[in-house]
């Protein structure tokens, strides 16, 4: 298959190292104490945080600092296919388990003793990137419901195909089979806090693609930050109204 | 910007899914002509020139790719969808065109027209898929013109009609291939455009000057469905044809589902299928299979003499045993008759171009300038194409390639186009160029990419290799080489040294190529690709560059040199009693050839260690060879021809046979005895993926020729095994001195050749070496020239555990396809060396009629095929002249093998040696051919 046509363009017309477009909407669940939609081209993810509230199994609580509880799961029509796909499949708990050391490691879990926060998110459209996806939600509903962290966490994905590093893979790269990285990243801290693998790579094709993804990490966090800002300027500007 | 395409995909389970893609429209997409000044004119390849820029239709390219490869034809503008669509439909169509566009002195810009901004198009409900396309193709040309504003004209190039009408209608200018071809006055160019179908018709004028021809000669092919369906029922059989070099109107179609070879007699049986072909066969009635053979010459007048030709090396290069004796009364053999068949459908076409030259032919008059004619390929097994030229003055005395278009049922002959012309006919370059494309082989240079991996020259032995822990350090030993005079890429050493409990330490040092090929390079692709070294009498075409061949990986005398080595310690009396294999570096001593190293042996003066280590070595070989020859192994003779070649003219000065010595043979010996150590050691580790070497038995049916000439002569051969037969050739020995190396040839052309195949596709029985009488063999001692040699090498170092085994070697399709390969190329080498030395063979003739003796060693109905023995060629003495072929007074007694004289007066017997004479003769004007004719 050719991913990447000798002129330098992607199948669906992007450039190697280019994001697929961005789109994020704060507060979209209104229950929640904070809530995002994060869309990374057909990728569309959910995100809701409630918290820091009453730790809900006693025996869980903790002394020092706060329980982070996240939970994932894919709409069953976000792929398309009717599929139904048990709740606590393998996949699942795993993806579950990624984002919450993720998201861990970047609330300021010792100021909330006590207390629990719950994370929820759901892939609403999957096209390739979900991870990231999902984490970039997490990021901005965390922020949403005013969740203390010591830096943004931020997501992307890069890939190598056709000797190609390639940023951002939809689910036709994904699904090429080729070696993938998924990356977690703290900009201010300029610090990777997730890095995931799936094939063996030459490490100096390793390198240029890890480097890849954490470009792709900082622009998103760019493209995260303005959201945020805007976000609240527009809270600023109902309230002062 | 950005627009998602949705469209409905049917899933594996027959599901239909909607599926929803991203497409990102572009404003980065340049035009790529370099007088534009909106773009970037970095990347720009269309010229400032005045002619106007083309964009073509998917149909033209398809069609027309050879002429668009002619650099007459430049600022093409290859549009994205077209490229899509010609990637679908054929995908060597494809790749050449790629290769224009990526060629820098071509003028080809692709224009990525579905991720532009304003040439991308929705698709419009109702439209198919053609037509939506043809609709981008119009919007791109339209977008081109407005955008470049009348600063170069813009031509759409299409031979859809109705898509011209409407491109015309929107304002686009838009030509078909023909008349932009035609107003570019070139007239060599027209005779490169493929003819379309409605155009064939004024070509049948060829052969209408016949009247009455214009009648339905072969049968039409089933349909498709048909086939499908016939082939499920088990009523028809699917193979590929393979046409016999000897005798084209005799083909053979091996099919899987009767467990047998169809063999198909005559053109009108082949019904059009070309060698190559994969094609559906019907059997015919049973009582047909033997009547048929009556046919095999009197095809049609097209029947070709047999030319002169190198005395075969194996069963593959010679002649089918079948039927030779047309036309004698002797009742035929017992073997029950073989299915007959013809072709009914073609599954799918291997056409591709071919080099020859056109039937000489006076030229017609008041044509206007257009000539009808026919093409005879080098390769017998192609029937004449018919083609269409305006410089057929031009072109009769030149060696030309010609591609195939069609072959409708109305023509004898396929119609083709002519592609380009390659030089002379009779010059030699020319020759040897017809020589390598005939044998689809590379020559030419290594790309740049091949070339940034190889070492910086110049390279040496580093401390790191030294202290390399996998490597031993082997400098200490006095190693040496044996080979041709003149050899560069020396890839074997061997040293020998005395043990003081009386045994002998041998080692074998072969050049350590996979140190510097590595696997997923450039250089290693196209070594793969490659396969082998290629050996014509004038010139080497190398399998990897030459820094690596004459240099890096030559194990040259008083270098330092990285090897990997087999090391046995053996009793004096050369039987083995440890083998150990490592890398390790060499410092060579001495590159001798075989002559000199047979002379020091020779002299009984010379005691220096070099010569006391040769003189153990031979001895040694000496006893291995003895034991393998007891064994079984067949002392086979083949008729090497070696040529001194003038330094300046490159033309052959002297002609001979080539001397085996007593040192060849002791290389030979240590190499075998390597390559069968190897083949173990690897066998062990990797049951399933070990790359090795077979030879398989000769079938009874194969000897058959063999048996019935030592019948003739009185000999009595047991072919039982290769043990019997091994031991009666060493029983048949005559008066004759040289009636024992006749049988051996005789032998060595009854066996097929040795091939390549990964040990998992085969069960060990199968693995069996005939001809070397080894249960396992493989190639390890030559990996400069052989690509085996380099898979060898990395499963060996795999074994050892000091290299880890690409995951390919996991991938068995993969692997089979890459032992095809090396059979293919390895064949094709062969031949192209044989085809070499047949070209020289005739040079030198050229200057130099010559009287010499041959023999006998085939009978024919009018003469008889003689054997050259000082020159190692053969061809047809006749007795009678050609026309009248089957009525002479000439009487062949097949049980005898000899061919009488009515009256009685002279006989002529198998064996028999006779007088001839040599010349080179052009019955044709440019069309030189060796003679033989008896004294
Ligand atoms: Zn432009």
């Amino acid at each position: 298959m050719e991913f990447v046509t000798p002129e330098g363009l992607r199948q669906d017309g992007r450039r190697p190292r280019e994001l697929r477009e961005m789109r994020a909407e704060i507060g979209a669940v209104s229950k929640a104490n904070g809530s995002a939609v994060f869309e990374m081209g057909n990728t569309k993810v959910l995100a809701a945080v409630y918290g820091p509230r009453e730790v809900q199994n006693k025996s869980q609580q903790m002394s020092n600092q706060a329980l982070v509880r996240c939970e994932y799961t894919m709409a069953n029509f976000s792929t398309g296919d009717r599929m139904r796909k048990p709740k606590g499949d393998r996949r699942s708990t795993e993806i579950s388990l990624v984002i919450r050391q993720t998201m861990e490691e970047c609330i300021l879990t010792h100021l909330m003793p006590r207390s629990q926060i719950d994370i929820f998110v759901q892939v609403l459209q999957a096209d390739g990137g979900t991870r990231s996806a999902c984490i970039n939600a997490a990021t901005l509903a965390l922020a949403d419901a005013g969740i203390p962290m010591r830096d943004i966490v931020t997501s992307c994905s890069a890939g190598y195909l056709n000797s190609n590093a390639l940023l951002d893979l939809n689910y036709v790269e994904d699904s090429a089979g080729g070696p993938d990285v998924t990356v977690g990243f703290l900009p201010k801290l300029d610090k990777v806090t997730l890095l995931q693998m799936d094939a063996k790579l030459p490490i100096d094709v390793f390198e240029d693609v890890m480097e890849l993804a954490i470009e792709g990490c900082k622009a998103i966090a760019t493209y995260i930050r303005n959201v945020m800002l805007e976000h609240t300027k527009q809270l600023e500007y109902h309230r002062d109204g | 910007m950005l627009h998602n395409k949705s469209f409905v995909k049917k899933t594996k389970s027959g599901k239909v899914m909607k599926q929803v893609r991203e497409h990102y429209l572009r404003d980065d997409i340049y035009c790529g002509a370099s007088i534009c000044k909106k773009c970037d004119s970095s990347v720009a390849r269309l010229g400032a020139s005045t002619s106007p820029i083309l964009v073509l239709d998917t149909n033209v390219v398809l069609t027309q790719i050879g002429l668009l490869e002619n650099s007459a034809i430049d600022d093409v503008v290859m549009l994205s969808v077209v490229l899509d669509e010609v990637k679908n439909k054929n995908l060597s169509v494809y790749n050449r065109v790629r290769a224009l566009c990526s060629n820098p002195l071509r003028r080809f810009f692709v224009f990525s027209n579905e991720h532009h901004k304003d040439t991308y198009i929705k698709d419009m409900s109702g439209e198919s898929k053609n037509d939506r396309n043809d609709r981008a193709i119009r919007v791109a040309a339209q977008w081109y013109q407005n955008h470049l504003g009348g600063a170069t004209r813009v031509l759409l190039i299409t031979n859809d009609r109705e898509n011209r009408r409407k491109a015309i209608e929107e304002g686009i200018g838009a030509e078909t291939i023909e008349s932009y071809v035609k107003s570019l006055g070139q007239t060599h160019l027209l005779d490169l455009l493929v003819q379309s179908a409605n155009e064939d018709a004024n070509m049948e004028d060829v052969e209408d000057l016949r009247p009455s021809k214009r009648k339905v000669l072969y049968s039409e092919h089933k349909p498709m469905s048909e086939i499908t369906s016939g082939l499920h029922r088990g009523i028809y059989h699917q193979g590929k044809l393979r046409v016999n070099r000897y005798n084209p109107f005799e083909a053979y179609v091996g099919s899987e589902s009767i467990g047998d070879e169809i063999i198909i007699y005559g053109r009108t049986n082949m019904n059009r299928a070309f060698d190559g072909d994969v094609v559906a066969v019907e059997l015919l009635s049973r009582d047909q299979w033997h009547e048929e053979k009556s046919l095999t010459i009197a095809d049609d007048e097209d029947d070709e003499e047999e030319d002169v030709h190198l005395v075969p090396g194996s069963a593959d290069d010679a002649p089918r045993a079948a039927s030779v004796l047309q036309g004698s009364s002797g009742d035929s053999s017992s073997s029950s008759p073989r299915p007959a068949g013809r072709v009914i459908g073609i599954i799918k076409r291997n056409w591709h171009s071919y080099c020859g030259s056109l039937d000489p032919m006076p030229m017609p008059a008041g044509s206007g300038g257009i000539a009808y004619a026919l093409f005879v390929s080098k390769d017998r097994r192609i029937p004449k194409i018919r083609i269409q030229t305006r410089q057929l003055e031009n072109l009769l005395d030149k060696r030309i390639i010609v591609a195939v278009d069609s072959w409708d049922r109305l023509s004898r002959y396929p119609s083709g186009h002519y592609v380009r012309s390659i030089g002379e006919i009779g010059d030699r370059d020319t020759e040897s160029e017809v020589v390598l494309i005939e044998n689809d082989i590379n020559s030419r240079p290594f790309s740049s990419q091949v070339m940034t991996c190889l070492p910086p020259l110049p390279w040496s032995v580093s401390p790191v290799d030294i202290a390399n822990p996998i490597r031993q350090d082997l400098r200490h030993l006095n190693v040496f080489s044996v080979d041709p005079p003149g050899c560069k890429d020396i890839d074997d050493a061997l040293h020998c040294t005395a043990l003081s409990n009386g045994n002998f330490e041998v080692g074998v040092h072969i050049a350590d190529v996979t140190n510097f090929v590595h696997p997923g390079t450039a250089l290693d692709d196209e070594a793969a690709q490659r396969g082998t070294s290629v050996y014509l009498v004038e010139r080497r075409i190398d399998m990897l560059p030459k820094p690596l061949t004459e240099d890096i990986c030559s194990l040259r005398a008083d270098v330092e040199r990285l090897a990997f080595s087999v090391i046995w310690e053996m009793t004096p009396e050369a039987d083995i009693v440890s083998t150990s294999y490592t890398k390790s570096i060499i410092k060579s001593s001495a590159a001798l050839s075989y002559v000199e190293a047979q002379a020091r042996m020779d002299d009984s003066r010379l005691m220096d260690p070099i010569t006391r280590d040769l003189r153990n070595m031979n001895a040694l070989a000496k006893k291995m060879r003895l034991r393998r020859i007891e064994r079984g192994a067949l002392t086979l003779a083949s008729a090497e021809v070696k040529f001194q070649i003038d330094t300046e003219t490159h033309d052959p000065l002297d002609i001979g046979m080539y001397q085996i010595r007593e040192a060849n043979q002791m290389v030979e010996e240590f190499m075998l005895a390597a390559n069968v150590s190897v083949a173990e050691k690897i066998l062990k580790h990797f049951p399933l993926c070990s790359l090795l070497r077979r030879h398989p038995t000769p079938t009874k049916e194969m000897l058959e020729p063999l048996i019935r000439t030592a019948v003739a002569v009185g000999l009595d051969l047991d072919v039982s095994s290769s043990k019997a037969l091994a031991d009666s050739l060493d029983r048949a020995l005559g008066d004759d001195p040289y009636f024992n190396k006749l049988i051996r040839i005789l032998a060595t052309r009854c066996m097929t050749q040795a091939v390549y195949f990964y040990s998992g596709d085969l069960s060990p029985p199968e693995y069996q070496h005939y001809g070397l009488a080894a249960r396992l063999y493989t190639h390890f001692t030559s990996p400069i020239r052989r690509y085996a040699d380099v898979i060898v090498h990395r499963l060996l170092a795999a074994s050892l555990g000091i290299f880890k085994l690409p995951t390919l070697f996991l991938d068995r399709p993969k692997l089979t396809t890459i032992a095809d390969n090396l059979n293919y190329r390895h064949r094709n080498a062969q031949m192209a060396g044989r085809a070499s030395v047949e070209l020289h063979t005739l040079i030198y003739f050229k200057k130099r009629p010559t009287d010499t003796e041959a023999r006998i060693v085939k009978i024919r109905s009018n003469g008889f095929i003689v054997f050259v023995p000082k020159f190692g060629i053969e061809g047809p003495v006749y007795l009678t002249g050609k026309s009248e072929k089957q009525s002479g007074e000439w009487f062949v007694d097949e049980q005898e093998q000899k061919i009488k004289k009515l009256d009685g007066s002279i006989t002529y017997n198998i064996l028999q040696a006779v007088r001839i004479h040599m010349e080179v003769v052009e019955p044709q004007p440019n069309r030189p051919k060796l003679q033989l004719t008896l004294l």
